[in-house]
């Protein structure tokens, strides 16, 4: 930072990554009132809990192997490269004793870098934790929130969300706001860890038909999902490398034009994302308005499964192509929520299967031919984004990396009954004791207070 | 004496780089930190095992349950 350009650009990007992290927050905050208001009275705080120490647990996860995980697999590793392919000088730097995981005056962004990444982790972690609500053992959520979190998330963003990412090398893989990377395997992992877990005790009658478990606290669903829109313009934004230059880009974009970055350093603006974002949520939320006439879980959410759907390619799409691939994403995530619940006994109380991994799946496989042979990367011998490509990534990012390791952990946690509570606490509900003892202090103050009005 | 590798700022910036304390000790500190995140886990099971015992002797009689069950909200 020695001249007043560099300076400038240094703090720019870096008060650029913190606001997308304060607002990332946002997301979190949505998510917890969205569980919570989804949940019965009776579970409300295990809800809360559940999902607010997944914070703390990804978070050191993340700094002890999650970042490095994210900069030494890009290239598989074995696949394009070996441990640390492209950059080895990154992941020697970002291991928990690495000369970058701690303050220094030379290095203003990494911190910043990887507190993004980290929200993200969050948020994969978050998706899964609403569609298991109510019965699952605490312990057990928690592994899988450091799974998808601290794992999985970063082996399929070091794979197919880097510069070098072997996917994008050889598959030509284009998700620019992680429909697949975020969205896609958290979907798949809910899922993964459904099938073992089983659903809430009354979900299904006998002869399977599904009964609908109302949220107790509709406000409080949607304006939890209000919430998360609100964080994802952090989310969006933090995809981005905000001010990059040809060198930054190692001389393949030639000139002298300063631009913002995907994070595969191929340009796009802000102005491009926010049109997108925005359009693909309307197409969202006025297809689910229509396909579940007028329900407000269904609308929201489908603004969010518009978003999703749109995400892989919201860097390049015309704004109608936004809105439309939007509504597409949202009426196929609808549909194949019920259509899963019926027909698998599934039991997702929020929708995450569907909101996220089906409409990040679709939304990777419409992006394969709306962009079909648009350059992947600004780097010479990438393949060019294409259907088939898209459509492994599909696959990879929602099965490979979300329901096969999630379904696996699932199965060793139900042999040692870990995954599941008791079937009385679920009966009782897992706050009835700290309910009872409140009653009781309720009663206790109420006879003391009687006590002196009659004295 | 500094714990930190800042003796003084009167220096050039440019040259500085770490600023925590005990600097050299990053692995140590990383153990450190592994070991009481996994006991954590270990104190969690054993925490959330055992309180489930404990309402299963104190509530889980079939009266209290059904109660429950009736109250189901």
């Amino acid at each position: 930072m020695d001249t007043d350009v560099a300076a400038l650009t240094t703090v720019f990007t870096e008060f650029y990554y913190w606001i997308t992290v304060a607002l990332m927050f946002l997301i979190h905050v949505g998510f917890c009132m969205y569980e919570v208001g989804a949940s019965r009275r009776r579970n409300h705080m295990h809800t809360l809990m559940k999902n607010s120490m997944l914070i703390p647990l990804v978070t050191v996860t993340w700094f002890f192997f999650g970042w490095w995980i994210y900069w030494a697999f890009a290239g598989g590793p074995g696949i394009t490269g070996g441990i640390g392919h492209p950059a080895p000088e990154f992941a020697a730097a970002y291991t928990p004793w690495g000369e970058s995981m701690g303050p220094r005056l030379d290095d203003r962004i990494s911190g910043v870098f990887w507190a993004a990444f980290l929200l993200f982790a969050w948020t994969a972690a978050s998706i899964v934790s609403g569609a298991v609500i109510e019965r699952i053992r605490s312990f057990a959520f928690w592994i899988f929130a450091i799974l998808i979190g601290s794992v999985t998330w970063s082996i399929d963003a070091a794979w197919g969300w880097s510069y070098g990412g072997w996917m994008v090398e050889i598959l030509g893989y284009h998700d620019a706001y992680a429909s697949g990377v975020i969205h896609a395997i958290a979907g798949g992992c809910a899922l993964g860890v459904l099938v073992v877990l089983g659903p809430r005790l009354g979900k299904f009658a006998a002869d399977g038909t599904p009964r609908d478990i109302a949220p107790h606290n509709p406000w409080l669903v949607c304006i939890g999902l209000f919430m998360i829109y609100t964080g994802f313009w952090g989310f969006y934004v933090a995809c981005n490398v905000p001010i990059a230059t040809a060198g930054f880009i190692d001389g393949q974009i030639t000139g002298a034009t300063q631009t913002a970055t995907t994070i595969y350093l191929t340009p796009t603006t802000l102005g491009a994302i926010t049109m997108n974002f925005l359009l693909s949520l309307s197409g969202g939320m006025m297809v689910g308005y229509m396909v579940s006439k007028g329900d407000a879980f269904w609308t929201y959410s489908g603004g969010l499964a518009g978003i999703i759907t749109a995400s892989a390619g919201n860097d390049l799409y015309h704004p109608m192509q936004a809105f439309i691939i939007g509504g597409i994403g949202t009426y196929l995530a609808y549909k194949m929520h019920f259509w899963v619940e019926n027909k698998f006994k599934i039991d997702d109380a929020v929708g995450a299967v569907a909101v996220h991994g089906y409409a990040g799946f679709w939304g990777l496989v419409i992006a394969g031919f709306v962009l079909w042979g648009h350059p992947s990367s600004p780097y010479e011998g990438f393949a060019a984004i294409n259907p088939i490509g898209q459509f492994a990534g599909a696959i990879i990012m929602f099965w490979v990396l979300g329901f096969i390791p999630a379904w696996i952990v699932a199965k060793i946690l139900a042999g040692m009954d870990l995954l599941r509570i008791p079937r009385e606490i679920e009966l009782l509900g897992l706050d009835f004791h700290d309910n009872q003892e409140a009653a009781a202090a309720r009663q206790d103050v109420l006879d003391a207070v009687r006590g002196h009005a009659g004295s | 004496m500094s714990t930190t590798p800042i003796e003084t700022w009167a220096v050039d910036l440019k040259d500085v780089t770490f600023i925590y304390p005990w600097v050299g000790s990053e692995v140590l500190m990383a153990w450190v930190g592994i070991i009481l995140w996994i006991a954590w886990h270990v104190w969690q099971l054993k925490h959330e095992n055992a309180t489930y015992a404990e309402k299963l002797a104190k509530y889980g009689d079939s009266d209290t349950i059904k109660k429950a069950a009736e109250e189901h909200h």
